[in-house]
């Protein structure tokens, strides 16, 4: 195990220290001592290593990561996880605004709460929230899969594709073109699997199913007027 | 871009340490601001008919010595003044309007950054670091503090144009954003008698609350339809004579967080302003919701 202690250390020699391994993989296991709110911790890591930060951390942590596990022991500011390919990110504490941002893969897992646009024009991520989520979340969604265990704020889905979305509690609104779908058997059983996997002790079938009305898809003619 | 931050202390016992607690808080904010940077500063109140007043020169060696001599010869009111770097710190015996108008004849030149009973806006172009030591910011005493960072967008970097704006006794507005109807709302706001120094937009948010709570609106209100008002991104700082508020626009675009411990209040632009703090490992610490007001107040003021 290898720690890097920011009282010494800077964002820059961690994620040098991060990015030699994909040539020359010395360590799997990385801590991070001090974070106190940096930027751009661990991102761009492109190795299957673990990286546990002990505190807060500032923007885009874990940004862009492929194969790695990050877990953060606090809060994470704007960006967290953002445009992911793959590999693990858990957040101890609660999320700034755009959580997983573009995000193409892996799983992004927050205890506590999200701050707006969590999941923005994401891609196939899977998100799971513990807490809730802030206004206008998974705005033009593409793939994945958004589950919200608390409420989650106004225009929920804003524009959507196909990202399926599931809240157990309270929608403030629903963005254009996204609805409330039936939660049919396949839909409680992979989101018990993703339940399960991510340590929620929640039961599938309270939550509600929220996804695209595919009306937004192609330009209708009758609106033609309006352009 | 821009930083903002805020300390308001529960515990009075920490109030000579205030500068100390905020200096770093205002240093961390250097990469979202270092163009110019200030601070407004609450404590030390004046007695019941007196008014505190922060002063400016525009010339660099500025003799305040002449004037404040001039000034208190045409008042004929008792005085105290104490010169900081480029700053004076004017205590008098007198109404206000009475000493501005004073002044206005006395020293065009000289611009009145604050008046109160209670505040203090130092502020200047530079790095905050420079800031900070300029006005020896790390030994000031007082109840709460509110200060910014500035990386110009909008309007020119230039003392006047630098945070904090008062337009009001006692009140002061940082703000991290920026306002697209601040033209027409300077203009409305001017027919209303509320005087404007410079282009910049943050001025006219001081301004619009400045004036709402001269038409009677309490600071809760008047931050209420501010929300309606001003078009654009905004998250606020606001300081009163007895409190500090914290405000984000509707979309919340512009970052900000809080803590909380039962000793202070602190709020940021961004976290890593708080992490010097005392006991901020164990500091309740939440992002503030849009369109959503915090306010502290003391009860005496």
């Amino acid at each position: 195990m290898k720690t890097i202690d920011f009282s010494t250390s800077t964002v820059r020699d961690l994620n040098q220290a991060l990015h030699d391994q994909v040539k020359n993989l010395e360590e799997r296991e990385w801590v991070v001592m001090h974070p106190n709110g940096a930027h751009n911790l661990a991102v761009g890591v492109n190795e299957a290593v673990s990286v546990d930060i002990q505190g807060h951390a500032g923007y885009y942590c874990a940004g862009m990561n492929q194969k790695a596990s990050v877990t953060v022991h606090g809060n994470v500011g704007v960006g967290c996880a953002e445009n992911m390919m793959s590999g693990y990110v858990r957040v101890k504490g609660s999320a700034s605004q755009a959580a997983g941002a573009t995000a193409h893969g892996g799983l992004l897992v927050i205890e506590g709460d999200a701050g707006a646009r969590c999941g923005i024009s994401m891609k196939g991520i899977d998100i799971v929230v513990g807490g809730s989520i802030g206004h206008m979340s998974c705005f033009m969604g593409q793939a994945g899969r958004l589950v919200v265990c608390g409420d989650a704020g106004d225009a929920l889905g804003d524009s959507l594709y196909e990202t399926k979305i599931f809240v157990k509690g309270k929608v403030e609104s629903l963005g254009s073109d996204c609805i409330e779908k039936e939660m049919r058997a396949e839909h409680i059983e992979e989101l018990q699997e993703l339940l399960n996997r991510t340590g929620f002790n929640e039961k599938a079938s309270d939550f509600k199913r929220y996804g695209s009305a595919r009306q937004l898809y192609n330009f209708k003619v009758d609106n033609a007027s309006a352009y | 871009m821009c930083g903002i931050v805020g300390l308001y202390l529960k515990n009075p016992a920490l109030e000579s340490q205030l500068g100390k607690l905020f200096e770093p808080m205002l240093e961390a904010m250097t990469d979202r601001g270092p163009d110019s940077a200030g601070f407004a500063i609450y404590g030390d109140e004046v007695g019941d008919s007196w008014v505190k007043l922060t002063l400016q020169a525009t010339t660099e060696g500025y003799e305040f010595k002449a004037l404040i001599a001039a000034l208190e010869g045409k008042l004929g009111a008792s005085l105290d003044w104490f010169q900081n770097a480029s700053a004076v710190v004017l205590k008098v015996k007198a109404e206000e309007s009475v000493v501005r108008a004073v002044l206005g004849e006395l020293a065009p030149s000289v611009r009145i950054m604050s008046a109160g009973k209670s505040i203090e806006i130092l502020k200047g172009m530079g790095l905050p670091k420079e800031i900070s030591e300029r006005f020896g910011l790390g030994s000031m005493k007082g109840s709460h503090i509110i200060g910014h960072t500035r990386m110009a967008t909008e309007s020119a970097v230039t003392m006047e144009g630098s945070h904090p704006f008062s337009t009001g006794a006692d009140l002061c507005l940082v703000h991290n954003g920026s306002l697209s109807n601040h033209f027409r709302l300077r203009q409305e706001l001017r027919r209303e008698g509320i005087n404007f120094d410079t282009d910049n937009d943050t001025e006219v948010a001081a301004g619009y609350l400045a004036w709402r709570l001269q038409q009677g609106d309490s600071l809760k209100t008047a931050l209420d339809s501010s929300l309606e008002a001003l078009d654009g991104f905004f998250t606020f700082a606001v300081g009163t004579r007895n409190g500090f508020a914290v405000i984000r626009d509707p979309i919340a675009c512009k970052p900000a967080i809080l803590a909380e411990t039962d000793d202070y209040v602190a709020m940021a632009s961004e976290y890593q302003a708080l992490s010097s703090l005392p006991g901020i490992e164990k500091a309740k610490v939440w992002e503030p919701v849009p369109a959503t007001m915090y306010i502290w107040e003391r009860e005496s003021a």
